[in-house]
């Protein structure tokens, strides 16, 4: 019987020739990442049990992104021992304002996370980088404290729902469409213990940070990772920031699935998760017939904070402004993001058409600071969570989208399909 | 181990930005993260919640976020056990890991909040003293038990190193 990708990482890194779904396994941790609000409950529990060193610094990330730049005393109390742990322990990865970005897309920008890696991060959306082929899922900060004492974490192997991806996609549809349509379809718990794979010859046409998006969405449906098993367009992206050896893993033609979904890309239309789920997903146009009026939009965040989310957020913001009593936030994931924004022209035309753009951070997407709703206030944002006070008061709501839509809405005022706002 | 409680009850998908909302999230202080526990679902648990009390879920509990503030936040407001449908896999193992055992149950639907619950960890056996029915939930996997057992990961981690 053959293997998936995912059971190939993790055979590996258990030191086994096979493994096979339900078995509880030890493995070796190539990256033990946590930020700013996961990382201080860890390190105290690394105190409390008398850990003097960490099994490899080398492969420990500490991001503070979340509330940085610090919003208020307690943060930045809570980041002061990020930062001294950091420097204590010697952490290799560890970055500071300047530096730091959002780190799931910071990571693999910097060539930290690659193809093949198995990596345990103290944050959900840890399983982006299985859009770069490796095998990453989220854990607590008691987990990873245990990974970065022991360099090891023990991870029951997921089965896997395969999702056959075919067709040519509509102009306007996305990488975040499609995890959208997906979890819509499945459901919040439709893969909740297991490994989402993406696989089908429409995957082709999807950016590699289309695929990020793709999989950073993949915890929204419960999984414990998702990965797209790497092609010539990811080894392209890859070998531009790759620093050392990598390995590339993909699934034997008699792997086993615990099932398949199969979705036809020309058949799929932009859509929208409307309040307070992922999975509450209508087409746009369904949405827009509607004439939802919107406060804020959002367009950055682990998911859809890309420089080339924000390319095609600056095309539909180009010569338009943003609609009167509506306000635009974009925040570029990372500061090498923000600088090819600044190089590129698309700073100017953000300005231009009346948005703000703050510094690298996760600030809005979960409520943090730099865009807290009010209550009744409505949002459109590129982020992957629109739960109940997600993005602050527990009675504001939270729309999302692609960067496309998000931007269309914020120059027509209300949700709306690119096509059809006003030239 | 038995516990006996009151239940709390609560619906489907419920997420860790309702058990602890992120605007509480610049502290890991147990007591202060217990004063917001599962305000945005209903601002007046944290005052009504009585140590020994048990939460009671439905589908998917625990989805969202890999905060851990979310287990500690219940742990630390006294309650011993939440008993779902079914839970979110990042919540359940950052439960087990600080020592607040879950218990998986089809019929957790059927509990009222306010009823008296009777729990036997070691089989499963859930007994609803007000209604007089009793479920059996899914045992708790022998790992899991371990841990809890350990009194937390952390321990378990200080016991398996011991032992190299």
């Amino acid at each position: 019987m053959g293997m998936t990708a995912s059971e190939k990482i993790i055979a590996d890194h258990a030191g086994r020739d096979s493994v096979s779904p339900g078995e509880i396994v030890q493995v070796k941790v190539d990256l033990a990442l946590a930020n700013d609000i996961t990382a201080p409950i860890a390190i105290e529990n690394l105190k409390k049990a008398g850990v003097e060193k960490l099994a490899d610094p080398e492969k420990v990330a500490l991001v503070p992104d979340h509330f940085t730049p610090n919003k208020d005393i307690k943060a930045a109390t809570q980041a002061l021992m990020v930062r001294r742990f950091a420097h204590d322990m010697h952490v290799k990865w560890y970055f500071e304002i300047g530096e730091v970005g959002v780190e799931h897309a910071l990571l693999p920008e910097k060539g930290v996370v690659l193809p093949g890696d198995l990596v345990l991060g103290a944050d959900s959306h840890t399983c982006t980088y299985g859009g770069i082929g490796a095998f990453s899922t989220g854990v607590g900060s008691t987990d990873i404290a245990y990974a970065m004492a022991t360099g090891e974490t023990w991870l029951k192997v997921p089965p896997t729902i395969r999702v056959d991806v075919n067709g040519r996609k509509l102009q306007w549809f996305y990488g975040k469409d499609l995890i959208l349509h997906l979890i819509g379809r499945i459901g919040t718990d439709g893969a909740t213990y297991m490994s989402l794979e993406f696989t089908g010859d429409g995957m082709a046409a999807f950016s590699v940070e289309e695929r990020l998006t793709i999989c950073n969405m993949g915890v929204e449906a419960g999984a414990k990772n998702a990965i797209v098993p790497p092609d010539d367009v990811t080894l392209e992206w890859v070998n531009k920031r790759a620093q050392r050896d990598y390995k590339v893993y993909s699934s034997d033609s008699d792997a086993a699935y615990h099932s398949v979904v199969e979705l036809n890309l020309s058949e799929l239309e932009p859509c929208v998760a409307r309040p307070y789920s992922p999975g509450n997903v209508s087409p746009v146009s369904e949405v827009e017939s509607e004439k939802i009026a919107v406060d804020q939009v959002f367009i950055g965040s682990c998911t859809n904070g890309w420089f080339s989310d924000l390319k095609i957020a600056a095309e539909i913001l180009k010569d338009r402004k943003v609609c009167k009593g509506v306000r635009l936030i974009i925040i570029p994931a990372t500061p090498e993001i923000w600088r090819r924004c600044l190089k590129e022209g698309l700073m100017e035309i953000f300005v231009e058409a009346g948005a703000v753009i703050g510094p690298p951070t996760c600030g809005p997407c979960l409520g943090g600071h730099m865009g807290v709703l009010a209550e009744g206030e409505v949002a459109i944002s590129t982020s992957n969570r629109n739960f109940v006070g997600r993005m602050g008061h527990p009675k504001s709501q939270v729309y999302l989208a692609n960067p496309a839509v998000a931007a269309a809405s914020a120059v027509a005022g209300y949700i709306i399909h690119p096509d059809n706002i006003r030239a | 181990m038995n516990i006996k409680g009151k239940a709390w009850t609560f619906g489907d998908n419920i997420d860790t930005d309702v058990i602890i909302p992120a605007r509480y999230l610049n502290t890991s202080d147990p007591a202060e993260l217990a004063r917001h526990v599962m305000e945005d679902a209903d601002p007046e648990f944290p005052n009504k919640v009585q140590q020994g009390d048990i939460i009671v879920g439905g589908r998917n509990f625990g989805c969202g976020s890999s905060r851990e503030h979310a287990p500690i936040a219940i742990k630390a407001a006294g309650v011993p056990l939440v008993i779902a449908r079914s839970f979110a896999r990042i919540f359940y193992r950052n439960a087990f890991n600080i020592g607040l055992p879950l218990l998986e149950l089809d019929e957790a639907v059927e509990i009222k909040t306010g009823d008296e619950l009777e729990v036997d960890l070691d089989t499963g056996v859930v007994r609803n003293l007000s209604t007089g029915k009793e479920y059996s939930a899914k045992p708790i996997p022998q790992f899991m038990r371990e841990i809890l057992e350990a009194g937390g990961l952390m321990n378990y981690m200080k016991k398996r190193m011991q032992g190299r």
